[in-house]
């Protein structure tokens, strides 16, 4: 099925233009402050980059990775971390998937137009600007004690949970935007209820893009610190966490790193936060290389 | 609903059918309307979490105000912030200005990175840069985007604040200041800016430029006479999200600006330690502090104050938003 994306319409025509000779000089120093404007941005990106790569690769090392953290920065490693971040991603991806699909359903597919669903908008909207660290507060009163779940890792799972759904939903709306309607007409004129079209047209069609937005979601999630800093991760566990010991303390690679950071030794501010970040980052690669691979092989296949 | 045919029906209606089921409208699917319900459900997630994020930061905060020795309209106008010595104390004072003037000070050095270099970027992608110039520099504007805060904190204390302390003098900077964490959130919410803008301008219509152009400007008149204010309302927009953004942020002013709430207020000293409201939950939450005590208590009166400005900030910003894509 040949199932384009198409993006926002947006005015192209004038791009590539060659506007009109004549004030030369004045146009070329224009454009070089401007360039030089928007290369800033990415000077600094490169310094951090190579920065954190001189810094961090002399502490990386298997033992690194397979250690728990330690007083002593030479023996230290990030193996709660590590297990304690890939726990969150397994968890929140199984409760934000559902959650966030299902909302995009509703809104895209069934939603009447009407002040409920407009506010239902809004809503959703305006929770993708409230700073992370609030939601924070949200897992540490509902989650922490309200609850009683304590700062497990339920806790931290639920609160990345509640602050990736809104970016889901939005992201997943988009994708199921970009179904051309012919496929859904195309299914209710043979009699499909418009809940098969959307099981089995329209959400199949979308599933890539979904994908896609889900793995960015994700990757976003696990870069967060100051919302489970707040609600209750530990710095450090020396014992491993696994997705299913739900009720057990927890911590992750950027609230180590936080922790490093805040060390008074310099072994550990420098060398060893670096090393941790660099984990984090080539992470965080792998995941935003997944969603492009997938992203890409979706477009060439139709 | 699907309209099921009513046409070539004949002799194809269930003769062993008493009650005679319609042809003319579909078969009640109650599995569909639970499945439906489900869906609305998941939708209504998103209206929970708000209530609850509401509910819980204002509940948690007015239990603040029902302690004996703290004040309403202190915590509006004392201009200093001890909340660790507790009530009884003669140092205890809780005004939450200081904290306030920590956060608008590295929010506005940030927007003065911010602007400047978000609106050149929007402007030279928009209107300057070739197709293949925008498809290199767009990645890696989105990389800088991803970059985890965490990590920018880390590059705040350990780059930026040497390298401001050996341009102005190790006596004039101190370790911990707003000037480092300021500069490095605004290095963050450059993508922000640049790509919300760039989009405004992009949606400014092409009859505008080619008027212009018709007209004899060149490119660049174009580009700031036509093109920039006819996207001002959008660019607006997103100067005011950069400005939530930067009012939230947490990392890299705990890691960077420090943990003292500046003596003197109002204060715009740039080279001195601040702690932003954001900044003083990070450090309350660390401290064991119990359901009851001021100390939590006031975590969430913070988190309060800096929900309500960065929500009423982003309603803003979403009308000038919608105002501005109806122009056109």
């Amino acid at each position: 099925m040949a199932v384009s994306t198409p993006a926002r319409p947006r005015e192209q025509g004038t791009r590539g233009f060659r506007a009109p000779v004549g004030d030369t000089v004045r146009e070329k120093f224009t454009q070089v402050v401007l360039l030089l404007g928007t290369l800033v941005a990415i000077a600094v990106l490169a310094i951090l980059l190579i920065d954190i790569a001189l810094d961090g690769v002399g502490g990386l090392s298997l033992d690194f990775l397979t250690n728990y953290t330690s007083r002593f920065p030479e023996r230290t490693g990030i193996r709660e971390g590590i297990t304690g971040t890939l726990s969150l991603m397994v968890l929140v991806a199984l409760m934000t998937f559902p959650l966030g699909v299902g909302a995009a359903l509703y809104l895209e597919e069934f939603a009447p137009r009407n002040r409920w669903t407009r506010l239902l908008e809004t809503n959703i909207n305006n929770l993708a600007g409230v700073p992370s660290i609030v939601y924070g507060l949200l897992g540490l009163s509902v989650f922490v004690f309200f609850l009683g779940f304590g700062r497990s890792l339920i806790t931290g799972a639920l609160t990345l949970t509640a602050l990736v759904l809104p970016v889901v939903i939005v992201a997943s709306r988009e994708a199921l935007r970009a179904v051309p309607r012919e496929i859904r007409d195309g299914g209710l004129a043979l009699g499909a209820t418009p809940l098969q079209v959307a099981a089995r047209q329209t959400l199949p069609a979308a599933i890539p893009s979904i994908m896609t937005g889900m793995i960015l979601s994700l990757s976003r999630a696990i870069g967060e610190t100051a919302p489970i800093l707040v609600a209750g991760a530990a710095f450090s566990r020396r014992a491993d966490n696994e997705p299913w010991n739900l009720t057990e303390g927890y911590t992750a690679i950027p609230i180590q790193i936080f922790d490093f950071v805040k060390r008074p030794q310099q072994e550990f501010q420098v060398e060893v936060a670096s090393a941790a970040i660099i984990v984090l980052m080539v992470l965080l690669l792998i995941m935003n290389s997944a969603a492009i691979v997938i992203r890409n092989r979706y477009s060439r296949n139709r | 609903m699907s309209s099921t045919s009513t046409t070539d029906v004949v002799g194809s209606a269930p003769s062993g059918d008493p009650v005679g089921r319609s042809l003319t409208t579909p078969r009640p699917r109650y599995g569909e309307r639970v499945v439906l319900g489900l869906l609305w459900l998941c939708a209504g997630v998103s209206v929970v979490t708000t209530i609850g994020i509401i509910l819980v930061v204002f509940v948690e905060a007015f239990a603040l105000f029902g302690i004996p020795g703290v004040s309403v309209v202190e915590f509006f106008t004392d201009t200093a912030w001890r909340p660790f010595t507790g009530p009884e104390s003669e140092q205890f004072r809780l005004g939450v200005l200081p904290l306030l003037n920590s956060t608008l000070l590295i929010t506005a050095i940030a927007l003065g990175i911010a602007v400047p270099l978000g609106l050149a970027t929007a402007i030279y992608l928009s209107e300057f840069a070739r197709p293949r110039v925008r498809r290199t520099v767009k990645p890696f504007l989105e990389l800088l985007a991803g970059v985890p805060t965490v990590v920018l904190g880390y590059f705040a204390l350990t780059f930026m604040t040497p390298v401001l302390r050996s341009v102005f003098g190790a006596d004039v900077v101190p370790i911990f200041n707003a000037a480092s964490a300021g500069i490095v959130v605004g290095i963050l919410i450059v993508p922000t800016i640049a790509s919300i803008s760039e989009d405004a301008m992009s949606a400014v219509p092409r009859a505008l430029r080619e008027g212009a152009y018709g007209l004899g400007a060149a490119r660049q008149q174009v580009a700031l006479k036509i093109v920039f204010p006819a996207a001002l309302s959008g660019i607006v927009a997103a100067i005011i999200l950069g400005f939530g953004r930067a009012v939230g942020e947490t990392l890299i002013v705990s890691l960077a600006a420090g943990n003292l709430p500046p003596p003197d207020v109002p204060t715009a000293d740039p080279f001195q330690q601040v702690q932003t409201m954001t900044a003083y939950i990070v450090q309350a939450v660390g401290g064991e502090s119990s359901r009851g005590s001021v100390t939590y208590q006031s975590i969430f009166a913070v988190g309060a104050l800096l929900f309500v400005l960065t929500f009423l900030v982003n309603l803003i910003a979403l009308r000038i938003v919608r105002r501005f894509r109806e122009e056109y």
